[in-house]
C-alpha cells in the first residue's frame, strides 16, 4: 500500500485514497499526427524496472492530478510534483541523482 | 494414551472446569486450556484426517504452524471450517467436529485412498484425468469437486460483528515474546509511539517454557515486571490475540485480532507504521522419517509446550528423536513432570553439551547417529523402530511408547520481513534461512522499515537473541531519532550446533521414502518431491504446484524447508541455490468477515436517493440500479410487470407521464474558455450554441470510441450546463478535470457536479404542455420555449428551468427545481393532472419508448469499440473542428472502413421479440468451428406502440442492406429470421415532439 504525498493539500495518501493514471509526461498526439507516433501516445508506454514518472489522482482528498517519481522496484518514492509540467521539474531530478549516488 | 498430568500447567484453571463436546462425545477440559490441549488432556489425540489418502492424523505443533488440527466450529451462520486446535480457546459448551472423513472419524471410506497411495503420486491429478475429453466434465470433475477442499463453508449469513481499526504508530513490534518486549522497552522508554501485537493470549513466547534467565531472573519474573513498565508507558499500546499476518508497502501492516466478548469476532488493523520490529520467533521443523505422521508423533517443542504450559502430554513413554540440543530440554521436562523418556535417539555422532549430559545425569538412555527407522501403530504410536541414521533403514530394536518427540532444527519466521521484498541468507551452522540485515525492504524514503529480532533474525539462543532484540530497537530508534538504551542480559544452557538431517535415514530406499511425510497437511512425502524433481521440476515454485507441498491453510510452516532441503538434494544443488517459495500474506489466514468489516448490507456501498425516493418506495415502485442509484423500473398496479411498462408507455404516448430524471448527470462548465473546451471535449460544436438553446453531444475518448451522451444547455456567454447519462456524471466530471488539469491547464474553465442540486422530472406527453400551464407561473408556450430551447421562470410557485428536449419523441419538458423542492413539484404536477391521466413512469417504459424512436442508449448501443458513425451519428460530429477528442482515433482505417457493423432497426418477419443479444449468422464456420456472424441485437423490446417486437442492432454494412432478412441465433430454438428495416419505428418525422 504505497504512501504518496499531494502537492496539493500536503497530505499523505493511502494508495486506497489515490488513482493511479500510468506513465506521466506523454505528449498528446492530435489529428495531423502519423499512425506510428498516435500509436505510441495510445498504447505504448514505458514499463522500467527503476525510476518512473507516474500519473497519481488524490481521488478521495483534493480531487487533484500529480506526478509521482518512484522506483518501480524498491518502491522508494523520489518526489511528487504538480501536473501542470511537460517534463520533471529539476528538484526532482535532483533528488534521484542524490539518491542514487549520482550527480545530477 | 494421551493424559492430563495432575500437578502443573502455566495456562489452565484447575478450579474451572469447561464441558465440551467432540464429535458429539462430551468431554470436559479447564478455563484457559485450547482446544488442542483440552482434546489431549481427555486422551484423544487423533483429531482428524490428511487431505489426500485421509490418513489418521494427530496435534502436531501447539500454535499456529499446526498442519492437522482443524476443525469445524459453530453452527448455522458461525459455522466455521478449518479453525486451529491450537490456537483456539476452549469455551463452555463448545461443539467442536473433526473434518475431513465420511462417515466418521474412526471409520472413513477415503481412507481407501491409502490403499491406492502408489496410484497417486504428486501431480496424478495432471497425468490421470486427461482422456477421453468427454469424461472430464460428466466424471472427472464431479469426482474432484465430491472430494476436494478442506472442510464446508457456511450456508448462512455470518450474524456477527466485524470492524476494522485504523492507527499510525513509530514502532510496530510484531511478536511478545522476551525478544519483543525488550524491543518495546526500549522503544517506549525513548518516547516512540509503539503498537505492540502478539498471535497468542499470553506475553514471552517460549522463554518461561525454555527455562530462559533475563538480568538475573527467571523469565516470568521478568516478564512481569516487563509488562508493567510497558503498561505503565502512555506511548505504548499492547494486544495480544492479535496476529501481525502481512507487512505491505511503505510500513502499511495488516494486523487480525480476536478480541475477547463483547468485541467484534474479528477486529482488523489496519496500522501505517514509520518501522516494524518483527519478532516473530522460530518454527521447529519436524524429521522426516517412516511414519512421522502417526498420531503421537509431536514436535519436541509442543510436547514440552503442552506439558508446562497445559499440563498434559501425548502419552506416557516418548521416545526422543533429534538433530540438535534443543530436543533434550522437551526430555528433561517430560522427566521432570514424572513421564518416562525410554530413549533419545540423536542422528549426530555426538552429543556433549550441557543438555545432553544432563539428560544423561538424568540417566536417561541417549543413543548417538540414531534415528527412527520405522513407527509402529496406525492410528496412534505404540513403538518406534531404532535404525542407524547413515543406513538404509535396518530396525534392529523397538523401543515401546507411545510417543516420539521429533526435531530437526529451528527456521526463523521470517515472513514479515519477506512479505515487501526482505532478503535472505542461507546460515550452514543453524541449517536454516534468516534474514540478509543488508537487504530489508524500504520504505517511500528509500530506508529499510522492517528489523528481525530474537529468533526470527536467527538468534536462536537466549543471550544473542536480546542482543539483536537490541540492535533492532536501537537501528529503529535511530532512524526515528531517539536514543535507545542497553538491553537485559539474558541467558539459557548453551547449545551445540545441529547436524542438518533432510531424510532419516540416509540412505533409505523407495518403500521407506514414501513413508516419510513432508506436508502432513496435504499428504506430501519425500518420494513426491523426489518424483518431481526426476520428471524436470527444478524450480521450488514449480514444484509446489505440482506436489502441493506447502499449500492450503499452514501453507508450509513446517514443510517448506524440509520440502526444499530434499529438492535440492535430488537436483544436487545447494538449499540457497533452490531458495523458497515466495512468503507472501498472510501468515496466518484471515476470515473474509474480517476482510469486509462493516462493509455489508446496507453499509456494503451507500445508494445514492432522488427527493422523490421515498414516493417511489410507498407507490410500490419496483427499482433497477443504475450506477448507485435505485431508479423505478415500473410502477405495478395489480398487474404484471410487462403489463406496468405497457401502460406506462401508453399513457405517456396518448396522455402524460411523469418520470424522475434526477439521476441525470448535471455538470456545469463555466470560465471564458468553457466553449473552446467543450468543442475539445464533444465531437459536435458547443461554442456556436445560442444562450437560451440545447444541443444533443456525443462525447468520445482518444480511441474515436463513443462513450458518452447528453444534452449541453447554455445558460450565458461563458457557462454551459451538461447533462450526462444517470451513471455518467462523477465519470465525466473526472474526464474533464483530468483534461482540464493536465493537458489544458491554461484554459479558464471551472467544472462543477451540481447532480443532486437539483430534482429533474420529465413532463411528457401530448398533455404536457396542459399540465405545465395549469401549474402558472411562467409561459411555457412553444414561442417562448421552443423545441431545444430552454427557459428559466417558476411553475406552482417553484423556481424552475424548463429544458424542451425529448427522449421519447412526445412533446417533453424536463424541468430542474432545487432539490429540497422536487417532492413539493412532484406532487403538484399528480393533483394538477389527475383529470388529465397523469401517471408515473419508470426506466423501462423510457427504454421502450426511446428504442420506438430509434435513440440510442450508451451501454447498449455502445461497449466501448463502437464509434459514432457506427451508429448513423456523423451528423453530431463535427467536420469543421480542428480537433476533439477522438478526431485522430476516428481516422484510423479499421474505425473508417465500409465493413463496419452499423446501426439499423430490426423486426422479427413473426412480430416476436428478438433475444437479447442474439447474433445475426453468416454462412460457414470460423476456425473454432463457432458460426460466423455477421452483427448482434443491441436493444430489443415489445413495443406497445406499434403491438409488435421492435430491435436495434449493429450489423455489417447494415444501413446499405435494408430490407434484406437474417437470421439471428437463440439459445434454446431454431434461429429467428428478421428484416433490417430503419432504427426510427414512430414518428420517423419527429412531428409529435416539436408542437
Amino acid at each position: 500500500m504505497l504512501y504518496l504525498k499531494c502537492p496539493y493539500c500536503g497530505q499523505m495518501a493511502d494508495e486506497t485514497e489515490l488513482a493511479s493514471g500510468g506513465q506521466a509526461h506523454l505528449r498528446r498526439e492530435g489529428p495531423d499526427s502519423s499512425d506510428s507516433a498516435f500509436e505510441a501516445y495510445l498504447f505504448l508506454r514505458d514499463n522500467p524496472r527503476g525510476v518512473h514518472f507516474e500519473r497519481w489522482r488524490h481521488a478521495y482528498g483534493c480531487g487533484k492530478w500529480f506526478h509521482a517519481a518512484r522506483c518501480t522496484r524498491t518502491l522508494e518514492v523520489f518526489g511528487t510534483y504538480r501536473a501542470q509540467m511537460g517534463a520533471p521539474p529539476q528538484d526532482i531530478l535532483a533528488a534521484i541523482a542524490a539518491r542514487r549516488g549520482e550527480t545530477a | 494414551m494421551s493424559l492430563r498430568l495432575d500437578t502443573g500447567g502455566r495456562f489452565i484453571d484447575r478450579a474451572t472446569p469447561v464441558r465440551f463436546t467432540f464429535n458429539g462425545q462430551p468431554h470436559e477440559g479447564f478455563a484457559g486450556d485450547t482446544l488442542a490441549s483440552a482434546l489431549m488432556g481427555a486422551g484423544r489425540l487423533m483429531v482428524g484426517r490428511s487431505f489426500k489418502y485421509h490418513r489418521p492424523r494427530g496435534v502436531v505443533a501447539s500454535g499456529v504452524e499446526e498442519p492437522n488440527a482443524l476443525f469445524a466450529l459453530g453452527a448455522g451462520g458461525r459455522h466455521e471450517p478449518n479453525q486451529r486446535a491450537t490456537t483456539t480457546d476452549l469455551a463452555a459448551g463448545m461443539q467442536i467436529r473433526s473434518q475431513n472423513h465420511w462417515p466418521g472419524l474412526g471409520f472413513d471410506i477415503g481412507a481407501l485412498n491409502a490403499r491406492l497411495a502408489r496410484f497417486l503420486p504428486a501431480g496424478f491429478y495432471y497425468k490421470t484425468f486427461l482422456s477421453p475429453p468427454a469424461f472430464w466434465k460428466h466424471v472427472y470433475e464431479p469426482l474432484i469437486r465430491q472430494s476436494a477442499g478442506l472442510g464446508r463453508a457456511p450456508q448462512a449469513a455470518d450474524p456477527d460483528g466485524y470492524e476494522h481499526f485504523h492507527i499510525h504508530v513509530d514502532v510496530l513490534i510484531a511478536g511478545g515474546g522476551v525478544a519483543g518486549i525488550q524491543a518495546a522497552l526500549l522503544a517506549g522508554e525513548a518516547g516512540a509511539r509503539v503498537l505492540m501485537m502478539e498471535q497468542t493470549a499470553h506475553w514471552g513466547g517460549r522463554a518461561p517454557v525454555d527455562s530462559v534467565t533475563v538480568a538475573g531472573q527467571p523469565a516470568q519474573d521478568w516478564l512481569r515486571a516487563a509488562l508493567a513498565r510497558l503498561d505503565a508507558m502512555k506511548n505504548v499500546t499492547l494486544r495480544t490475540r492479535c496476529g501481525v499476518v502481512g507487512v505491505y508497502d511503505h510500513g502499511y501492516v495488516l494486523a487480525d485480532e480476536q478480541p475477547p466478548p463483547p468485541g467484534p469476532r474479528h477486529r482488523l488493523w489496519k496500522i501505517r507504521a514509520r518501522q516494524v520490529i518483527a519478532a516473530t520467533g522460530a518454527l521447529e521443523r519436524p524429521l522426516a522419517f517412516p511414519g512421522n505422521d502417526v498420531p503421537g508423533v509431536l514436535l519436541a517443542s509442543a510436547v514440552r509446550d503442552y506439558v508446562v504450559n497445559w499440563a498434559v502430554a501425548p502419552g506416557r513413554r516418548t521416545v526422543i528423536v533429534t538433530n540438535n540440543d534443543d530436543a533434550y530440554r522437551t526430555a528433561i521436562a517430560l522427566v521432570e513432570a514424572g513421564l518416562e523418556v525410554p530413549a533419545i535417539l540423536d542422528a549426530r555422532g555426538q552429543a556433549n553439551g550441557p543438555l545432553p549430559e544432563r539428560a544423561r545425569a538424568l540417566g536417561l538412555r541417549v543413543e548417538t547417529g540414531k534415528g527412527i527407522g520405522k513407527v509402529r501403530g496406525k492410528t496412534r504410536v505404540t513403538g518406534a523402530g531404532l535404525c542407524n541414521q547413515r543406513g538404509s533403514g535396518l530396525v534392529t530394536e523397538v523401543i515401546p511408547c507411545d510417543a516420539v518427540a521429533m526435531s530437526g532444527g529451528w527456521s526463523p519466521v521470517v515472513h514479515l520481513w519477506s512479505h515487501c521484498g526482505g532478503k535472505l541468507i542461507w546460515d550452514e551452522t543453524q541449517a536454516h534461512f534468516r534474514p540478509d540485515p543488508a537487504l530489508g525492504p524500504v520504505s517511500h524514503d528509500g530506508v529499510a522499515f522492517v528489523h528481525c529480532a530474537g529468533a526470527a533474525a536467527g538468534a536462536l539462543q537466549a543471550g544473542p537473541c536480546q542482543t539483536t532484540a537490541g540492535q533492532a530497537a536501537g537501528a529503529v530508534l535511530k532512524l526515528l531519532g531517539c536514543k535507545a538504551g542497553a538491553p537485559d542480559h539474558a541467558t539459557a544452557e548453551a547449545e551445540a550446533p545441529l547436524a542438518p538431517v533432510w531424510v532419516m535415514p540416509q540412505r533409505a530406499g523407495p518403500a521407506l521414502r514414501a513413508k516419510m511425510w513432508l506436508d502432513f497437511q496435504n499428504d506430501v512425502k519425500v518420494s513426491d518431491v523426489q518424483l518431481a524433481a526426476r520428471e524436470g521440476y527444478e524450480s521450488v515454485e514449480h514444484t509446489k504446484r505440482y506436489t502441493t507441498l506447502g499449500m492450503a491453510t499452514d501453507q508450509g510452516k513446517l514443510s517448506n524447508i524440509n520440502g526444499l532441503a530434499v529438492l535440492a538434494e535430488s537436483l544436487g544443488a545447494g538449499i540457497p541455490q533452490v531458495g523458497t517459495t515466495t512468503f507472501r500474506p498472510p501468515y496466518t489466514p484471515v476470515p473474509l468477515g474480517a476482510i469486509a468489516g462493516q462493509a455489508r448490507g446496507k453499509t456494503f456501498q451507500p445508494l445514492r436517493r432522488t427527493p422523490m425516493q421515498d414516493w417511489h418506495e410507498a407507490e410500490g415502485a419496483r427499482f433497477e440500479p443504475v450506477g448507485q442509484w435505485r431508479r423505478p423500473y415500473a410502477y405495478p398496479k395489480g398487474e404484471s410487470l410487462a403489463q406496468a411498462v405497457r401502460r406506462e408507455v401508453r399513457n405517456t404516448r396518448e396522455n402524460v407521464g411523469l418520470l424522475d430524471a434526477s439521476t441525470l448527470g448535471k455538470l456545469l462548465v463555466k470560465g471564458p474558455d468553457a466553449g473552446r473546451f467543450l468543442d475539445l471535449l464533444y465531437t459536435n460544436m458547443m461554442s456556436s450554441l445560442k444562450v437560451g438553446r440545447c444541443r444533443y453531444g456525443l462525447m468520445c475518448n482518444e480511441n474515436g470510441f463513443l462513450m458518452e451522451d447528453g444534452v449541453v444547455a447554455r445558460l450565458g456567454e461563458d457557462s454551459f450546463l451538461c447533462h450526462t447519462t444517470s451513471g455518467g456524471a462523477e465519470h465525466i466530471h473526472q474526464h474533464m478535470e483530468e483534461w482540464l488539469q493536465t493537458e489544458w491547464w491554461d484554459m479558464r474553465v471551472y467544472v462543477a457536479n451540481l447532480t443532486e442540486q437539483y430534482a429533474q422530472i420529465a413532463v411528457v406527453g401530448p398533455k404536457a404542455r396542459q399540465l405545465l400551464e395549469r401549474l402558472g407561473g411562467m409561459d411555457v408556450s412553444p414561442e417562448r420555449v421552443p423545441f431545444m430551447g430552454w427557459a428559466e421562470g417558476v411553475l406552482a410557485t417553484i423556481p424552475a428551468r424548463v429544458f424542451r428536449i425529448s427522449f421519447s419523441g412526445e412533446l417533453s419538458f424536463e424541468v430542474a427545481v432545487p432539490a429540497k423542492r422536487g417532492m413539493a413539484f412532484w406532487q403538484a404536477c399528480l393533483e394538477a393532472g389527475a383529470d388529465l391521466g397523469i401517471a408515473p413512469y419508470g426506466t423501462e417504459a423510457l427504454h421502450v419508448m426511446r428504442a420506438e424512436k430509434g435513440f440510442i442508449m450508451i451501454g447498449d448501443e455502445t461497449d466501448g469499440t463502437v464509434t459514432p458513425q457506427d451508429l448513423g451519428l456523423d451528423w453530431a460530429v463535427s467536420k469543421k473542428k480542428d480537433d476533439f477528442i477522438g478526431k485522430r482515433g476516428q481516422a484510423r482505417l479499421h474505425l473508417s472502413g465500409p465493413d463496419r457493423w452499423r446501426l439499423v432497426g430490426l423486426e422479427t418477419t413473426d412480430g416476436s421479440v428478438l433475444p437479447e443479444g442474439a447474433y445475426a449468422l453468416a454462412p460457414g464456420r470460423n476456425a473454432n468451428g463457432q458460426r460466423n456472424v455477421q452483427g448482434r441485437v443491441t436493444s430489443t423490446y415489445h413495443s406497445p406502440t406499434l403491438g409488435r417486437g421492435i430491435a436495434m442492432g449493429l450489423v455489417r454494412r447494415g444501413p446499405e442492406r435494408m430490407g434484406e432478412v437474417l437470421e439471428f441465433s437463440s439459445l434454446d430454438g431454431p434461429p429467428v429470421p428478421a428484416r433490417i428495416v430503419s432504427p426510427v419505428f414512430y414518428d420517423p418525422d419527429g412531428e409529435k415532439q416539436n408542437v
